[in-house]
């Protein structure tokens, strides 16, 4: 600051060569970062500032504006405690059952012989399959498995009519059965990268020093596999954990999970004093989900270390 | 049977030669055919039931009902919209992060992943709080919105394009032929990363389409808020219109896929992936399974 002053004041004074050179180079530098300087500014407005309130809003009496762990102790009781522990475990489940299906899949697909245009298709449809969820997707499962569905009709033909036994759609375990439907190819999409990356040498050697398929799984290929199935979990994880769409649009909102009360709070389904409990609950999902990324991050260079 | 019975007495002992040539090819051929005949069930049996369920005279209905124009509407005048602010954001930056600033790629891919990792319910909360009253006013706030959504698709998409070819040597030329940066710029990189703007376009749109957190928290009626909406109306035809969304969404999928592998023929080599965000990074897709 002072100098920039000084300088500004007496150019003449100072060394005529050295100081434009510096001042030239300070100022080619500033101006190579005002290349990214638009960008920088939306992704500040558009989210920095959004995720920045939040954290804010979560600490403030919603009457006074003034400093507060109420919200906090609010959202943490009552039917949102409840809500974020079925929400962590629907995400766990959902993390877990498709981690293992998809595992397989691709397993089957990558030891598949002669299996290119089989691996073509599996890999085009889980690219499909992944991108898809949402309102479509609960529609799909309100046709097939709704109380009025097609699956639904062709189980009460056969004399088990799955809502008379305590299935709903409605509730966690439905939106559970929805989810691995993009979740599943989602984890094949994942977890192939990993598996081409276990090298045939490994096995060959293994092989050769007298492993069988059990020894080689257990020694070699699974802990090699295994961080980056972990890391590929918690990212199943996460895209569980932050939906919302697919259980609303299934659920009309009913099902009591930590993402579908943040949107109820907002829209204005909200006791006098707890206005500001959705932030708090926000502040709770990006809590968790920064862990998961840290974890998750971890993982991938541990799994680096070997695959590829 | 037979391989079962071998894969059985395996153990220690080295296998028999063979079994060599597939070592980990034929072994559970059941096995492998039960889970992939499970797979492809559960995947196909909802497809089916909807499409039985809404019948087929229920698709042409979508169209006649009230609403469905001007959420169509909507959603394409956003996904327009989106498309041109996300190319003009981020293909300039992203060019220029690639020339003059390549140290910071690792940082760009750090915060482009970002919209991903932040739940989009807790985004839009956080959104509705601080955005300005003329902005709340407007649908077209949340074109804004799906501009930041839409950045790691557009943002890995534009990487993959401009790394695979020679960016700095063919701007080099360029300009020792007397080409100014405007020029550079339109004629040279332009045309070697059309593959990858078509692919961050689809990818965007089809975000747009399928955008529902946002929208309905926002309460504005894009298309899929509208369907969800019309339900009460009726449940036909809520399906018929997710299975119409799901199958645009489809072509458009396959929009990248066709032109990825043919621009991968065209230049000889690498394969454009559906899944470019993904594969690499925590993520979700652009049809927004949230």
């Amino acid at each position: 600051m002072a100098e920039s002053t000084i300088q500004a004041a007496a150019p003449g004074i100072a060394a005529p060569g050295a100081r434009p050179g510096r001042r030239s180079r300070s100022l080619r530098r500033a101006l190579q970062w005002a290349g990214v300087l638009p960008f920088g500014v939306y992704v500040a407005l558009g989210l920095a500032a959004p995720t920045i309130a939040i954290a804010i809003a979560a600490f403030k009496n919603p009457d006074t504006g003034s400093f507060t762990l109420s919200n906090i102790r609010l959202a943490t009781e009552g039917s949102y405690l409840p809500g974020l522990r079925n929400g962590i475990l629907l995400a766990i489940a959902s993390a877990i059952v498709p981690g293992i299906f998809g595992l397989l899949i691709a397993y089957a697909i990558h030891t598949a012989k002669r299996g290119r245009l089989l691996r073509q298709i599996v890999i085009t449809a889980s690219g499909v399959f992944a991108n898809f969820g949402g309102v479509p997707l609960a529609f799909l499962f309100i046709a097939a498995l709704g109380t009025t569905g097609v699956v639904t009709g062709w189980l009460s033909d056969l004399g088990w009519d799955p809502w008379n036994h305590g299935f709903t759609l409605y509730d966690p375990v439905g939106v559970f059965v929805v989810y691995m439907y993009f979740q599943i190819p989602l984890m094949v999409l994942v977890i192939l990268p990993a598996l081409e990356g276990l090298r045939p040498a490994w096995r060959e050697a293994a092989e050769n020093l007298g492993a069988g398929t059990r020894q080689y799984w257990r020694h070699v290929g699974g802990p090699v596999l295994f961080p980056a199935f972990l890391g590929c979990v918690l990212l199943l994880f996460g895209s569980a954990f932050s939906a919302y769409a697919t259980a609303e649009a299934l659920t009309g909102g009913t099902v009591a999970i930590t993402s579908i009360q943040i949107g109820a709070l907002e829209n204005g389904n909200v006791l006098a004093g707890q206005q500001n409990v959705g932030y708090a609950l926000g502040l709770f999902m990006v809590v968790i989900i920064g862990i998961v990324m840290i974890f998750y991050t971890i993982l991938q260079r541990r799994a680096a270390r070997w695959l590829r | 049977m037979a391989a079962v019975a071998s894969a059985g007495q395996a153990g220690p002992q080295a296998p028999a030669p063979a079994n060599r040539p597939a070592p980990h090819g034929l072994r559970f051929p059941v096995w492998r055919w039960a889970i992939l005949l499970a797979a492809t069930a559960y995947f196909l049996i909802p497809l089916y039931s909807a499409l039985k369920f809404a019948g087929l005279k229920a698709f042409p209905d979508i169209f006649r009902q009230s609403g469905f124009i001007s959420a169509m509407g909507l959603s394409l005048r956003l996904a327009l919209i989106t498309t041109i602010l996300t190319l003009l954001l981020m293909v300039p930056t992203v060019v220029y992060v690639h020339l003059r600033l390549p140290q910071i790629r690792r940082m760009m891919e750090a915060i482009t992943i970002l919209p991903i990792v932040i739940p989009p319910i807790v985004l839009i909360i956080g959104v509705l709080k601080v955005a300005p009253g003329f902005l709340l006013s407007t649908p077209y706030l949340l074109a804004l919105l799906y501009v930041i959504l839409a950045m790691p698709f557009a943002y890995r998409s534009l990487d993959a394009g401009l790394r695979a070819f020679d960016l700095k040597t063919m701007v080099e030329a360029a300009s020792s032929l007397g080409a100014g940066a405007p020029a550079t710029l339109w004629r040279v990189v332009l045309p070697n990363i059309r593959t990858a703007m078509l692919s961050a376009t689809v990818l965007t749109v089809a975000l747009v389409l399928g955008e529902f957190t946002m929208a309905s928290l926002d309460l504005y009626q894009t298309f899929p808020v509208w369907i969800v909406n019309f339900e009460q109306n009726s449940g036909p035809v809520s399906v018929a219109a997710s299975l119409f969304a799901l199958f645009v969404t489809w072509i458009l999928l396959m929009v990248i896929v066709t032109a990825g592998s043919w621009s991968s023929r065209r230049r000889g080599g690498g394969e454009v992936a559906l899944f470019t965000v993904v594969r690499q990074d925590f993520g979700q897709t652009p049809g927004e399974p949230g």
